[in-house]
């Protein structure tokens, strides 16, 4: 086995880690007291010259991304964790959460005192009940200690940090969306620019990070860019927490160095292909990121060569189907995903995602059509980019995926008119039924009377 | 007749206390929660309550209500089992846990909330544990691997009052407990 480079994951052994006091022990908060040293334009340049970049998907610079926020308009300043891991597959942040809480609010202490922000919120998934009550923990904890407060670590820096908590939807995990779920409107996104850095939180600057690029930043205050720089490929230093699940004989979180081959992740680190069978495809990073097969083992998992393979890091949620999975069952419930989840602003996405779902779920039932095909590309070029954020764009992958490598597989299940996998379908020389009804709006209506107009205008 | 009484008042005043001056609608959510942890769900009346403390009309609150699966604007269950179908837990057998599920809570078709009004089983997507997959939540919290047979006799569990152990940490006592603690005014034991 290939050694191991830990970074934010390097205390998992060690349960005490949960604490103030453990996570202390362990060399926590060492980074907060060496940034409170510098000046906060001093924080923004280390982190720049680590080449961190962002862990939640888009891979931007954090540092660079630090260095937007003005401090000339009179506004207070904002950071905001995105604590609102949905992406199907991740579950990386969580237990980063779970297992070691605070070392995310060294990092959102280190962040906020960089951009000079004295209120910082963390936007938790509603469905993470346990994880937000691990933070709130660490929250009085911190407090307790002076870690948060009046006066950070003794100095005269004030910062306060606020658990929000969301209600179930993925969309939020957008940025600009989080942000109007913050506000307390529905969570839809937002045009930009103007980007968060300039107008975000109540229409004042905001760096928005994910969890886990939170967590590196305290190691790297502590150890120095040049030390996180140095570990796996240049264009994307650092390490990556990678969530694999799946058909996998030990799905879990494993740590490895950016650039690892994805065999070395399955093999060494998963322990394979779940009772030995043969892998057929793989999303590195989310359903958003399209599918990979088995002539992809050796691609290295970093943001430059998974964009090569035609497809991305996301979120590094690695998800295994092996030989006896059906790719149009797969590719069917991952549409179903996003149809579920459009939040309906725009029409591309809002329409695309449902019409899609659809002629999945026929071709998966045995009533595909030849001319399903054609329409399946026509309408992935037709969503593609044409939303305001990329949920849409997320939508295409496993669309584009699945045709341009299992196109043989969706033919197949047109053909016979069924799906070779389970057998399900009408078949062969039988007489074509109906095509059956679409199953009911996923997210009926509230099904209560009618509200007198004179109730809305109260 | 109110939804929240004075004490539950004094909580919601906590919890706009903690967004800035001027910015009391971001305490729209843990408003609905804190009603939601009284009420099961969110009435209108419910939802005239969190207007009138944030200012704002009945409709607005409504409008980001209805945005957000887990403020249910109907009468649910006192327990939510959301059973994951996502592409890893379905590839586990997520599909058939949903299944086995809803038989256990006597649900016919269509129907989310059993009769006794002691559950509410949703189809859920991806809950961030696909290590643990497949997985069932139960109040929002995880239970991992679950199978057929265990989601059967989590479900008695439930009936006979019990609060079955969750993978990870603790649970609440049923959905409107969980519902205190989304609003942030109560913490899990």
């Amino acid at each position: 086995m290939s050694e191991p480079t830990r970074i934010v994951t390097a205390h998992f052994d060690d349960p005490s880690v949960v604490s103030y006091e453990g996570y202390v022990r362990a060399g926590g908060y060492e980074g907060l007291r060496r940034a409170l040293q510098l000046a906060p334009e001093e924080v923004i340049a280390e982190v720049k010259a680590s080449g961190l970049r962002g862990r939640g998907g888009a891979g931007f610079p954090t540092g660079l991304k630090w260095s937007f926020v003005p401090q000339d308009t009179g506004k207070p300043t904002y950071v905001v964790a995105n604590f609102d891991e949905s992406e199907p597959g991740t579950f990386g942040n969580r237990e980063l959460v779970e297992r070691e809480p605070h070392q995310l609010l060294e990092g959102i202490a280190i962040a906020a005192y960089a951009i000079r922000s004295h209120l910082a919120f963390i936007y938790c998934r509603g469905e993470f009940l346990w994880p937000g009550s691990v933070l709130q923990r660490a929250l009085a904890e911190a407090y307790e200690h002076g870690v948060l407060g009046e006066r950070v670590l003794g100095s005269d820096y004030r910062l306060d940090v606020v658990l929000h908590r969301g209600a179930g939807a993925y969309i939020c995990g957008e940025e600009t969306a989080l942000l109007s779920s913050l506000e307390g409107e529905r969570g839809q996104p937002r045009q930009r620019p103007p980007f968060p850095a300039i107008e975000g939180l109540y229409a004042s600057p905001t760096v928005i990070n994910n969890v886990e690029t939170l967590c590196f930043v305290p190691h790297i205050l502590r150890n120095g860019a040049a030390w996180f720089a140095a570990i796996g490929p240049e264009r994307s230093p650092g390490t990556k927490v990678f969530s694999i699940s799946g058909k996998v004989e030990r799905p879990g979180n494993y740590e490895l160095p950016m650039g690892t081959p994805f065999r070395v992740l399955l093999e060494e680190h998963a322990g394979g292909v779940l009772g030995g069978r043969a892998l057929k495809a793989w999303t590195p990073g989310g359903s958003s990121t399209p599918m990979l097969t088995a002539e992809h083992l050796d691609v290295p998992l970093d943001f430059e060569s998974l964009q090569q393979a035609g497809s991305m890091l996301g979120t590094g949620a690695v998800m295994v189907m092996d030989e006896t999975d059906c790719i149009v069952d797969a590719a069917r419930r991952m549409v179903r995903f996003y149809a579920h989840e459009s939040c309906g602003k725009c029409t591309p996405c809002r329409e695309g995602t449902w019409w899609v779902k659809r002629i999945f779920e026929r071709i998966e039932a045995g009533y595909g059509r030849p001319e399903d095909l054609p329409l399946l590309e026509d309408l992935a070029g037709n969503m593609l980019f044409r939303g305001f954020c990329p949920l849409l764009d997320g939508a295409v992958s496993p669309i584009r995926s699945s045709l341009r490598y299992f196109r043989e597989e969706l033919e197949r299940h047109i053909a016979e008119r069924r799906c070779p996998f389970s057998g399900r379908g009408p078949g062969l020389g039988t007489e074509p039924e109906p095509e059956p009804e679409p199953a009911a709006p996923s997210r009926p209506g509230p099904g209560r009377v009618t509200i007198p107009l004179s109730e809305v205008l109260r | 007749m109110g939804v929240l009484t004075p004490e539950l008042r004094a909580e919601a005043e906590t919890i706009i206390a903690r967004y800035p001056a001027g910015r009391e609608r971001s305490a729209i959510l843990p408003l609905l929660y804190l009603v939601q942890s009284v009420e099961g769900w969110v009435s209108r009346e419910g939802l005239r309550e969190v207007a009138e403390l944030l200012g704002l009309r009945t409709a607005e609150v409504e409008a980001v209500a209805s945005f957000y699966t887990m403020i249910r604007l109907r009468p649910t269950g006192r327990h939510v089992v959301n059973v994951c179908t996502n592409l890893s837990c379905a590839l586990r057998g997520g599909r058939e846990v949903y299944a086995a599920a809803r038989e256990a809570a006597g649900l016919g078709p269509g129907q989310e909330r059993s009769e006794d009004g002691l559950f509410t089983v949703h189809e859920e997507e991806c809950l961030g544990a696909c290590d643990g997959a497949p997985v069932v939540q139960i109040d929002f919290v995880n239970h991992d691997r679950v199978s057929p047979e265990r989601v059967r006799e989590l479900l008695d569990e439930l009936r006979r009052g019990e609060v079955p152990q969750p993978a990870r940490g603790a649970a609440p006592r049923d959905f409107r407990h969980a519902c205190r603690v989304l609003a942030g005014v109560e913490e899990l034991a």
